[in-house]
């Protein structure tokens, strides 16, 4: 028997799954907006921070 | 704006850097020899404290702690106050942290020949160490910390977050990995059992080569990679999304440690979705690498720094391309258990951090001494010795990892299996010798860095406090409104806090499953607690480091059932505290052992293995035949055993050394029926009745339920 069976005994455990891909997906599409949003100017300040000491 | 003048601390650089290279060059020579050990048992100087199973823990121990380790600690402190434009927050937690981690690696290189050890890969140390090295972590969070917060610099560069999330998610793995109940001083049990365990160590596992050996490093080729080319990084964009989804994905990829065991199936597959992605992020994160030397690789011709970092960045790429390829369980079915894996982390241990360790201190020491470095031409000499060693040290064990795995597998026309287990391994030998040649090669490149730095102090002077000058931080109110990432980067708290609710997640999704359906892991009745000296016996087992080279786990291919026996099921595990599945087969499984040789076997096996099976690489263990079997700590045993819900009678822990004569005794009668004399209370029969148990009492499970885990 696969263990899947098990697992679909505890109850409410399928939301499990659920949650964990919403997570992922927000998560992901939130970075990937921001990044997107953000001006390469502005990051090219801050990638030359190790530059000028 | 009035400008503050203020003073780096290269003196703790210069601290951890010196602790780099001593602890480096001794983890190598470790490793060395362990690597002869293998195919010349006999360097072993039959002696116990220098055995394989006791100095492997050793070598690993040294080398991702004490070295990388080490490296980390001084790259990040250098490149800290540079980044923050502050000196670090408190010089007494530098010194705190420095001083507490050099002994904790002094304790660890004394308890771990002495044979005290957890028996969990890479979480070997024994309770006392696993309590100083949660504070001197958090000593060093607070100083981590306390910097990033009085800095004159707005913005926290992208090597600072690796460092946060470093700081935080080693934290978590260290703290659920040691949840631990001792016995006493130096002994303890691992909280959880069997299935459990091994998940919560290979989550530990595979989350300390990503935390530890991947994070801090990266962090450090962030800063130092842009300084020694003086060009900012190729996509500071790029960065951003190399360091989200890497912390975010690494953390569920685990479970593919475990493929075939007796793990749920869904944690397997899980594991492997997320290794495949984590290909995204990491080759993210090495082009962005790579391509920051884009129209400068004149200067990669010149500079030794930067040799080492494109061969250690191109390590990078290798290994993380080739990590979520074994993760396939196609190809693990073939590279689990076998040298492959060894060659596989050697490309990122010896490529990535070593290389990169070594660039950064060929950077940070010419600097600190404010000269230049001695001979490149004995860089770059250690540059191609280490590269060739590398190539050296690979091949051989990809080679061998293909050729036993594919022996492993193979049957006659009849259907029988064609190789002795044996045979497999001597078939292998000389491709043993070269690795340990590749090793030898790789620290002759070390030791000319010695010689080199050594010289390279002698003609320079340090510089302890070097001087800087900012303008302090000031609050400005934006007109704008700013982006979510541009004001996230300025809140190292805020970001700490996102970091560790990010890493949570994938460790909590697999592991609360598990841990719910603890009632649930199909048990099997005749599955019983082990016997009071089978359980001193099973503590041998881990005290010897049996696990570095046999496994216990038998998968369910035809070869390994055909070899081994019944396919192992998860409520077979269920009073192993800790799980012993191992992960490497130099030798045999042992997951059916019991009751396929005679005690006397073992007796003779133990004292000369060469004497049973002519060829065999495994070290004599003569010790164990006049060592007396430390029976006080027995009730202490039972008792944690029982707070941990192996179900002992109660008060059977007062009684327990009377069922332990008893059982040794009746071993002894049978090894005089075999002409063997030997006291009753010798450690050898406490490990011949643990050996004479694996594996046993699903035998005594009627026919039909053996099939029900499939």
């Amino acid at each position: 028997m696969k263990f899947i069976h098990y697992i679909e005994k505890v109850s409410g455990v399928s939301i499990f799954g659920l949650i964990s891909l919403m997570i992922f997906v927000l998560f992901f599409i939130a970075m990937l907006t921001w990044v997107f949003k953000t001006k390469k100017t502005s990051f090219q300040k801050v990638s030359r921070i190790p530059l000028d000491d | 704006m009035q400008v503050e003048k203020f003073y780096y601390d290269n003196k703790i650089v210069k601290a951890f850097g010196y602790a780099t290279i001593v602890f480096g060059v001794v983890g190598m020579l470790v490793g060395l020899w362990v690597a002869i050990q293998i195919y010349y048992p006999p360097i072993s100087l039959n002696f116990a404290p220098t055995t394989f199973g006791r100095l492997r823990p050793l070598h690993t121990n040294a080398i991702i702690f004490a070295f990388v380790g080490n490296a980390s600690f001084a790259g990040i402190y250098y490149s800290l106050q540079r980044l923050c434009k502050a000196r670090m927050f408190s010089d007494k937690l530098s010194w705190i942290h420095f001083w507490g981690w050099q002994l904790i690696i002094v304790a660890a290189a004394i308890t771990l020949p002495l044979g005290l050890t957890n028996g969990a890969e890479y979480a070997e140390l024994i309770w006392p160490i696993d309590i100083a090295i949660t504070l001197i972590w958090i000593v060093f969070g607070i100083n981590l910390f306390g910097t990033i917060i009085k800095r004159r610099e707005k913005h926290l560069y992208v090597a600072i977050w690796f460092y946060i999330a470093t700081w935080v998610t080693v934290a978590l793995l260290h703290i659920v990995r040691s949840i631990e109940l001792p016995y006493s001083a130096t002994g303890s049990y691992s909280w959880f059992a069997g299935v459990q365990d091994a998940l919560v160590q290979w989550w530990y596992g595979h989350n300390a080569v990503a935390f530890f050996l991947t994070t801090p490093v990266l962090g450090l080729m962030y800063y130092f990679l842009p300084k020694a080319a003086n060009r900012p990084v190729y996509s500071y964009r790029l960065s951003i999304i190399h360091f989200w989804a890497l912390i975010f994905i690494y953390i569920w990829a685990g479970p593919h440690h475990l493929l075939y065991t007796s793990l749920p199936d869904w944690a397997q597959s899980l594991g492997v979705v997320f290794s495949i992605m984590l290909i995204a992020p990491s080759w993210g994160g090495m082009l962005n690498g790579l391509f920051t030397l884009r129209g400068a690789w004149d200067k990669v011709r010149e500079d030794p720094v930067l040799k080492f970092m494109v061969v250690a960045i191109t390590c990078y790429g290798m290994s993380t391309f080739e990590g979520p390829m074994m993760s396939l369980k196609t190809v693990n079915a073939i590279s689990h258990f076998t040298d492959w894996t060894i060659a596989h982390v050697h490309i990122g241990g010896l490529g990535w951090n070593g290389f990169l360790a070594f660039a950064i201190l060929y950077y940070m020491i010419p600097k600190m001494w404010g000269t230049n470095l001695y001979s490149k031409k004995l860089a770059t000499s250690h540059f191609w010795l280490g590269t060739i060693g590398i190539i050296i040290y690979a091949v051989p064990m990809y080679w061998a990892g293909f050729e036993q795995s594919l022996m492993w597998k193979s049957f006659t026309p009849e259907g029988q299996l064609k190789f002795q287990f044996l045979e497999t391994v001597t078939n292998i030998k000389p491709l043993y010798i070269l690795r340990s040649i590749g090793g030898a090669l790789y620290l002759s490149g070390a030791l000319l860095m010695v010689y080199n730095l050594y010289k390279t102090i002698r003609q320079g002077s340090f510089i302890a406090n070097e001087a800087a000058e900012a303008a302090p931080l000031v609050k400005e109110v934006s007109k704008k409104k700013e982006y979510w990432h541009r004001i996230l980067e300025r809140k190292p708290l805020t970001m700490l806090l996102l970091s560790l609710i990010l890493v949570s997640i994938g460790g909590l999704v697999q592991m609360i499953p598990t841990f719910l359906v603890k009632s649930n892991i199909p048990t099997i009745a005749s599955v019983k607690p082990y016997t009071p000296l089978e359980l001193q016996g099973r503590d041998l087992y881990v005290k010897e480091g049996c696990y570095t080279c046999h496994s216990q786990m038998i998968r369910p291919f035809r070869d390994e059932v055909a070899r081994y026996g019944e396919y192992s099921k998860a409520g077979e595990f269920v009073y192993d505290h800790p799980f012993q599945w191992g992960s490497k087969r130099t030798g045999p499984d042992l997951a059916r052992e019991g009751g396929k040789y005679p005690d006397s076997w073992h007796y003779n096996h133990m004292y000369d293995p060469r004497s049973m099976s002519p060829g065999s690489i495994m070290p004599q263990y003569v010790w164990l035949l006049d060592n007396e079997l430390d029976t006080t700590t027995t009730a202490a045993k039972i008792r944690a055993m029982r707070k941990l819900g192996v179900p002992y009678p109660e008060g059977y822990d007062k009684i327990a050394n009377k069922d332990l004569m008893r059982q040794a005794d009746s071993i002894a009668a049978n090894l005089k029926k075999d002409k063997i004399e030997t006291a009753s209370n010798t450690e050898i029969v406490a490990l011949i009745a643990y050996l004479q148990r694996i594996g046993r009492d699903i035998k005594l499970e009627p026919k039909q339920s053996l099939t029900e885990n499939k």
